[in-house]
């Protein structure tokens, strides 16, 4: 390189990221973030997590329950191609028994994330950036445990195109009149669009951890990943408004996604599926878990990988908040339901209701009812919002309610319709547990990769709403 | 600066020179410079951030870019593909009646429109951000400047290229010590590394992309050429199916039926049959003398009677039912000894047996004739016996019988 000499050259500190002194271990999670200014701490506080050598034993402990979990839902899936869906409870009359449930409950889990990178940014709700990324990546990992349960309840789970319109020997095309194939267009869409749009996020980030880079494989790695990003402002002009335009185009799909998830049963004649309450009642219900998940998987999460300075004790409370308002908004649901039933003077509409809350399943009613409605009230006390232990507490009460919610909905629906002569009571199986905690295992193993390879927070999107970043 | 412009570059810089980068540790120091380096009227310059810093657009002066329009047309696109697609498959290429619905409704194609419109949209967001950013971008003579590493940490540069009409090293020099950088360093283009990938990469992206058609084109093939052999099926759960068919054995029961019976004294809807004279022929345990009143006595039963005799009679009875069918005669023909002759149908004595009895012979079978109630429905069996009285009627015809018009054909 020829020496320039007429130009101020820099002198004193190392110009570039090289680091000296690091422990090789998790030790470095627990220490404050190195650096001279707050941008190269926010780096460092984050990075650090993805360039550790060696990650703490329980890292790897969760992961090989993780991947138990998993193993156990291969094998669950395995038996179920070979065998057929009889291994699972599903009979006459309930035909969609935990399968459908279970799809119900992860997608609405998957709508947080989006909700948080979306309806948040456009809402200038800077706090988002502490917990996007972390969210939008829970939300693809529930939405890929949501897509097993439909893939499997086919019946034929080796024919899963046959949703889509291809042309084929048959001369068939999907019926594109059913909220079943809406949901396939629904669900895809808000898949792809979600990846894109936590990849776009990612660009920037992994162009750090690309120059941050010690070792020649995580430096071409994260160097293909990155694409050549080098944070020309050119090309952060094009890409705020790429992020802008993807938010705005998320807003209305967000939305959508659980409304077309809630025509599957609002369209169908059954009492207590047949109304016109469900896409918004779906929609507040799936921000209620997504958030109780999020907030699940980051309060061990901030601890465990050092993030407390990023993701506040204040982001956890907003969160909160966000559950509150929302559980509150599921809890008037359940009450107009209630309502519009005694309201539609339709005995069988009447009789469904009743029997929900003190027919057979009222053991299953009384749980979601107080998982969803009465121990989320607690967020009115600040204490409650600012302690961890609670917040954790409620937050799993509140995912194991949005699940009993859709157990409620599909089960006491089906199981007792209009002929006395055709009712039923649907039992699980075995199988029904092991596929339903394979998914979990599915999940967490995505999530704990995901934590230990990617950046848990955006990186970039933090340093942009950083009081330095304005000059004050 | 501007008078900087206007001296032609009287040091002219070594061809390899790419541009003179400032370092800058805050983002207000990059603003300030971005706004001078731009009032100084450099076209070909940039600056580099670790997060978008505000207010850098109008202080560069970058203009608005073309992004959005193309989003618009991409999602209007996408939107329209969706309802024509919809529209052509339901009504036009395949008609699905779904409950009598319209093949068409706008309301119900309606949720696939929108989300076709968000999907093609976002796609095209994306796409068009890294195309119109010259992404993905492997190398830039930036790489290999040790300083510049931390574009992506905490410190900001500008960059003005060599290449710019109004690049002049001093000056431009000048113009960058005086924005209070934190350093200036000249950055050399990377003459060293190739522009291109290695040839084995190329050939090998090559390679795998003339594979990755080889299975498109084994289904094209297979679309237009025609085979002998039954289509391959990789599972065979259609071909060799669970279930259990009518004959087969089933250890689940005692009698090991697959085919269960019905419980004893089962009578299914419109299956009682307790109408002896439709049914059976007989009037109070005697052959009826007259047809049942569920028979209609017209030209549409004969006709009918005259087809369903063709079917089940002519075999054995022949044509004009005198016992001279193809099966007798086959039989002849063999010399089969103990074949025992079809009825003539014209003997006296079956002309004067009673409507009943002749469906009961029909029906139940008679010597080595088999009974015929499986295969002819009843009221079908009926219409024979009606032409069979005709036929009977026709074989004992006299001249006065035939109409006066048609009489000189029998001479």
């Amino acid at each position: 390189m020829a020496a320039v000499g007429d130009l101020k050259d820099w002198q004193g500190e190392t110009p570039s990221n090289e680091r000296t002194d690091e422990p090789k271990d998790a030790r470095i999670w627990q220490r404050e973030p190195r650096g001279d200014n707050p941008f190269a701490q926010i780096t460092d506080a984050v990075v650090r997590i993805v360039e550790t050598p060696k990650p703490p034993r329980a890292w790897y402990i969760a992961l090989a329950i993780s991947l138990s979990w998993l193993g156990l839902f291969g094998m669950s899936v395995g038996l179920l191609v070979w065998n057929g869906i009889g291994i699972w409870g599903n009979m006459n009359p309930v035909g969609w028994g935990w399968d459908i449930v279970n799809f119900v409950f992860w997608v609405g889990i998957g709508h947080a994330g989006t909700l948080i990178s979306a309806i948040l940014f456009l809402l200038r709700q800077n706090w988002r950036t502490a917990i996007n990324r972390a969210a939008e990546a829970m939300t693809i990992f529930a939405v890929i445990c949501a897509l097993m349960f439909p893939a499997l309840h086919i019946g034929r789970p080796w024919l899963p195109y046959w949703m889509l319109p291809i042309p084929n020997q048959m001369q068939m095309w999907p019926q594109f009149r059913s909220p079943l194939d809406w949901d396939v267009f629904a669900v895809g869409t808000y898949f792809t669009v979600s990846l894109t749009f936590w990849f776009m996020g990612l660009i920037p980030d992994f162009a750090t951890i690309r120059d941050r880079a010690d070792t020649t494989l995580r430096r071409l790695v994260y160097g293909v990943l990155a694409m050549g990003w080098r944070g020309s402002s050119r090309q952060w002009h094009r890409y705020e408004r790429a992020y802008l335009i993807l938010a705005a185009l998320s807003t209305p799909l967000v939305l959508s996604v659980h409304s077309v998830v809630s025509f599957d049963f609002a369209t169908s004649q059954l009492p207590g599926w047949h109304t016109t309450i469900f896409p918004p009642y779906f929609v507040a219900g799936a921000i209620f878990s997504g958030f109780a998940m999020v907030m699940t998987l980051l309060i061990p999460a901030r601890e465990f990988f050092g993030l407390k300075s990023i993701i506040e004790m204040r982001h956890l409370e907003l969160m909160t908040k966000v559950i509150l308002a929302t559980g509150t908004m599921v809890g008037y649901a359940y009450a107009m339901e209630f309502f519009i039933a005694w309201y539609s003077a339709s005995s069988y509409e009447q009789f469904t209701f009743i029997n929900r809350a003190f027919g057979p399943y009222a053991w299953a009613y009384w749980a979601m009812v107080s998982c969803n409605v009465i121990f989320p009230q607690l967020f009115w006390f600040r204490k409650v919002r600012t302690n961890l232990g609670a917040m954790m507490v409620i937050c799993v009460l509140v995912n194991v309610g949005m699940w009993f919610e859709r157990f409620v909905i599909i089960a006491t629906s089906l199981a007792r319709d209009f002929l006395p002569g055709a009712w039923g009571y649907f039992v699980p199986t075995l199988f029904d547990f092991t596929t339903f905690l394979g998914t979990f295992g599915l999940f967490f193993t995505l999530f704990l990769l995901f934590c230990r390879y990617l950046p848990m927070v955006a990186v970039a999107e933090v340093k942009a709403i950083h009081p330095a970043a304005h000059g004050h | 600066m501007s008078e900087s412009a206007e001296t032609p570059a009287v040091v002219k810089e070594p061809e390899q020179l790419h541009g003179l980068l400032a370092e800058y540790t805050t983002p207000e120091e990059l603003l300030q410079a971005a706004r001078r380096v731009k009032d100084a009227g450099y076209s070909r310059w940039d600056t580099f951030s670790p997060f978008p810093v505000h207010g850098i657009d109008p202080a560069m002066g970058i203009k608005r870019t073309v992004l959005p329009w193309i989003v618009l047309v991409a999602g209007l696109t996408g939107g329209s593909l969706a309802l024509f697609f919809q529209w052509w498959t339901s009504s036009v290429d395949y008609r699905w009646i779904v409950s009598g619905k319209p093949f068409w409704s706008i309301p119900a194609n309606i949720p696939i429109t929108f989300e076709l419109t968000v999907l093609f949209a976002a796609l095209s967001c994306f796409v068009s951000m890294l195309v119109l950013n010259k992404l993905p971008l492997p190398s830039h003579p930036l790489d290999r400047y040790k300083r510049f590493a931390r574009v992506t940490n905490d410190r900001f540069f500008v960059l003005i290229q060599a290449s710019d009409p109004r690049f002049d090293r001093r000056e431009t020099a000048k113009l960058l010590d005086a924005t209070n950088p934190r350093a200036v360093e000249a950055v050399m283009e990377d003459t060293a590394s190739s522009a291109t990938l290695p040839r084995g990469v190329i050939y090998g992206l090559v390679m795998l992309a003339s594979a990755a058609t080889v299975p498109f084109a084994l289904a094209m093939l297979a679309r237009v050429s025609t085979s002998e052999r039954p289509r391959v099926h990789i599972v065979p759960d259609m071909d060799w199916q669970e279930k259990f068919k009518a004959q087969r054995e089933n250890h689940f029961f005692e009698d090991k039926r697959a085919m269960r019976l019905d419980v004893a004294g089962t009578v299914a809807q419109g299956e009682l049959r307790d109408d002896d004279h439709f049914y059976r022929g007989k009037v109070g345990g005697a052959f009826a003398k007259t047809f049942p009143a569920q028979v209609d006595i017209s030209m549409q039963t004969m006709e009918r009677g005259r087809e369903r005799f063709g079917v089940y009679c002519t075999p054995c009875h022949g044509v004009d039912g005198g016992g001279q069918g193809m099966v007798h005669q086959r039989a002849r023909a063999l010399l089969q000894g103990t074949w025992v002759p079809p009825t003539d149908l014209h003997q006296e004595n079956l002309a004067y047996k009673s409507v009943g009895e002749l469906f009961d012979s029909m029906s139940r079978g008679i010597r080595n004739m088999p009974p015929y109630a499986r295969q002819i429905d009843t009221a079908d069996r009926w219409a024979i016996v009606l032409y069979l009285r005709a036929l009977q009627r026709s074989g004992a015809a006299k001249l006065e019988d035939v109409p006066e018009s048609e009489r000189g054909g029998l001479k």
